[in-house]
């Protein structure tokens, strides 16, 4: 079936025990679209992204990635998670592998790339991140916004169609956002389709395309960051809104 | 009735005939192997105790001394320990009872994985302590006494448990002196009776239920004595 | 206990004690390589047996949990000597006494290294494994990729343990027949001519089985140092193993 989205969610729930995470949310992101999903915690922001590749199996509802319904049962998970990239608030990055490894096991693993050409692969990615001279470091020997860089190129390296982060920079020092931030604003420039979870406000103004304002489960609130930030038509996005800024101390508009 | 005919209610040849027969034999053996055990931990403690403080606080001579007993001892099997003791020491004209050599060669084998139990905890209680108590005019050894071995010791229980287990168990290897613990008297109706697999499963059961028994005992101590809030680290 | 006064001399009692050692020596360091044959034997085993029991302990469905958790429980409550005899009079199992030893003291100490590699494995956060799937791995290759380099890492100093310990325990497979390093001084010291004789021998018994775990543990800590993650510093708790 071909359809003008490259992303379509529809009516999905998720509940852990007696709480309902996800009250039926649906959500479309055409090719190349950056949207922002902001909200407060414990709202089920990281359960939708988790679901899109199947982290997390949502009860009800469709996923689909172009034609494919990864919904669908029986589906090949692992053929899927190789076109969606995934980045981490905490990196989570190999501990036992360098930086070039962790970038290059997928693609020898998974896509069964000879060595070669998975190194040259791999090293182009870092070359993206700026990290092509961290190659050989291991993950504690990086900086939080280097991890956070070689996370990046290691989800890169399979050439995702889409690309997930869930809060890339909320575990990170914030003289070293900005490193993380500039990578992710290159991606979205190429032409990236992402979807990301964040608090980063000004970034989500800047680069997103649309603002979605999610709040216990549901999606209260999307439009341009213009429409949302400045003219926000639900009280509670209004709320949320000043209470960050009053918080990060700094202001989307 | 005597036990003996209340044996006679179960068939001949039968495991519940056997198991019975053996009762008193098995409950003789069991006794004392909880006593060797016991015993050879009271000596392991109060060694093991020396030994820690003797690595932790000693000085260079005392350090050394204390670390090469623990080093030999953990590094060389009980059971050698025990020949050295049993077998060896009459060259000195030095001749043990085997319960005796048994329970001192089990509580020196002990006494050096004690210190190593003892010395971790001491050292995980934070210097500060130390400090503190020198600091309102207590002496090294009263600080030593009243302020961090009161901590070390309580730190010291669940890891210090596992001994307790290891020592029942390895009381197993006194048999090798034919003393009559509970492994040994096993094996004596194991070869009277010919009835290897029953008597061999029965001790086995035994020595299962001494392990569960210990591990629910250490477990109540060590609520009682519980202090909130600390804990050791792993 | 007796002290009799001393008569002969120190020097003449050691060099009588000494002169045995000689004699004895190459008997025993024949037993050594039987010892030492055992316990690299034993570890395999235990190994390959005591992976499979973590995995099945960690991502295994409930009933195999539960299955894993027995065995383990079971063979570590139980005394070596026990095993050892249940296995070969008990069972009637009429291997050739290496191999009864090998395969009994094998599975005790699977059930040792499991704790061990079940506490390596947990420590490793899940979010690495999540990475992992959400690269296209499967399951099993987050566990052989991921997973596994990361533990056996970790469970080195544990290991090590576990080796001083089963070597020390191979003292007991006398009871299976075997005649390894303390079995054949025992069977020296059996000599009636050789009564009240043997500290010296049994003492160099002591000594060798000294130097095979501070080798033993020596090489480990070596192995660990070539293969440890730069930068990362982290600590399991160590099995409570009799090492
Ligand atoms: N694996 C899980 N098991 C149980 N509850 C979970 C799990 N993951 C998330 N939750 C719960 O679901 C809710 C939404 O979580 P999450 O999606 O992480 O929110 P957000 O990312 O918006 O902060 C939270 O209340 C959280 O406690
Ligand atoms: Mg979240």
């Amino acid at each position: 079936m071909a359809s003008e989205f490259l992303v379509r969610i529809h009516d999905l729930h998720k509940r852990y025990g007696h709480e309902e995470v996800l009250k039926g949310v649906s959500l479309n992101v055409r090719p190349g679209e950056t949207k922002a999903i902001i909200g407060p915690s414990g709202t089920g922001k990281s359960t939708m992204l988790r679901c899109i590749n199947r982290l997390t199996d949502p009860d009800q509802g469709q996923i689909w990635l172009e034609s494919t319904e990864v919904t669908a049962h029986g589906v090949d998970l692992n053929k899927i998670r190789q076109q969606i990239g995934f980045v981490f608030q905490d990196f989570n990055l190999f501990q036992h592998l360098t930086a070039l490894d962790n970038v290059r096991l997928g693609l020898m693993k998974v896509k069964n790339m000879p060595k070669d050409r998975a190194t040259e692969l791999a090293l182009y990615e870092l070359k993206r991140v700026g990290l092509e001279h961290k190659a050989n470091a291991y993950p504690n020997q990086l900086s939080g916004g280097q991890q956070q860089r070689v996370s990046i190129a290691r989800a890169l390296a399979m050439e995702p169609k889409l690309m997930l982060f869930d809060e890339p920079t909320s575990a990170l020092d914030p003289e070293l956002i900005g490193e993380v931030l500039k990578v992710m604003k290159t991606l979205a420039d190429e032409g990236m389709t992402m979807l990301i979870v964040t608090h980063e406000l000004g970034f989500a103004r800047s680069v997103c395309d649309e603002i979605i304002f999610m709040e216990k489960g549901f999606i209260v609130e999307q439009g341009s960051p213009e429409q949302l930030f400045n003219n926000p038509k639900q009280p509670r996005t209004r709320e949320f809104l000043s209470k960050l800024s009053e918080l990060y101390g700094e202001s989307p508009a | 009735m005597s036990w003996e005919t209340l044996c006679q209610n179960f068939a001949e040849d039968s495991f519940w005939r056997l198991a019975c027969d053996s009762v008193p034999k098995i409950s003789q053996g069991t006794l004392l192997t909880i006593e060797i055990t016991f015993a050879a931990i009271a000596i392991g403690f109060v060694f093991g105790l020396l030994l820690a403080l003797g690595r932790v606080y000693g000085n260079r001579p005392i350090y050394a001394l204390c670390s090469g007993y623990v080093h030999f001892v953990r590094g060389t099997p009980l059971l050698v320990q025990l020949l050295i003791i049993y077998y060896g020491l009459p060259s000195f004209e030095i001749r043990l009872d085997p319960v005796l050599a048994g329970i001192i060669g089990l509580g020196i084998n002990s006494a050096a994985y004690q210190a190593e139990y003892f010395r971790g905890a001491i050292q995980s209680i934070r210097a500060g302590q130390m400090q503190a108590a020198l600091a309102i005019g207590m002496s090294r050894p009263q600080a030593i006494r009243s302020i961090i071995l009161p901590q070390a010791l309580r730190l010291v229980i669940p890891p210090w448990s596992n001994e307790l287990i290891y020592t029942l168990k390895y009381s197993s290897a006194v048999s090798f002196l034919a003393v009559d613990e509970l492994y040994w008297t096993g094996h004596h109706i194991a070869v009277k009776t010919y009835r290897y697999f029953d008597v061999y499963l029965i001790i086995a059961f035994i020595y299962l239920a001494l392990v569960l028994i210990l591990t629910k005992i250490i477990d109540k101590i060590e609520d009682r004595l519980r202090i909130p809030g600390l804990e050791i680290k792993h | 206990m007796v002290i009799a006064q001393e008569t002969a001399g120190w020097q003449e009692l050691l060099s009588e004690q000494l002169k045995l050692v000689g004699e004895s020596l190459p008997t025993l360091l024949s037993g050594t390589a039987i010892t030492v044959e055992l316990t690299i034997c034993l570890l395999l085993l235990g190994f390959t047996l005591a992976v499979p029991v973590a995995l099945g302990q960690i991502y295994g469905p409930a009933p195999l949990r539960w299955l894993m958790g027995a065995y383990e429980r079971f063979f570590r409550a139980i005394p070596i000597l026990v095993l050892l005899v249940f296995f070969v009079f008990g069972l009637k199992v009429n291997l050739p006494a290496f191999l009864s030893a090998a395969l009994v003291f094998g599975v005790h100490s699977s059930a040792y290294q499991s704790q061990i590699f079940r506490g390596a494995i947990q420590s490793i956060s899940l979010g690495q494994i999540s990475a992992a799937r959400a690269i296209g791995l499967t399951r099993l290759q987050a566990i052989r990729y991921i997973v596994l380099p990361q533990a056996f890492r970790l469970a080195i100093p544990a290991w090590s343990n576990e080796y001083s310990s089963v070597l020390k325990d191979t003292s007991f497979a006398f009871t299976v027949g075997l005649v390894e390093l303390n079995q054949r001084a025992v069977q020296i010291a059996n000599y009636p001519t050789h009564h009240d004789k043997v500290f010296a021998l049994f003492f160099t018994v002591a000594i060798i089985y000294l130097i095979l775990t501070t080798l033993g543990t020596r090489l480990l800590e070596m192995i660990e140092r070539r293969f440890r993650i730069p930068g990362l510093t982290v600590h399991t708790g160590a099995a409570h193993s009799h090492g």
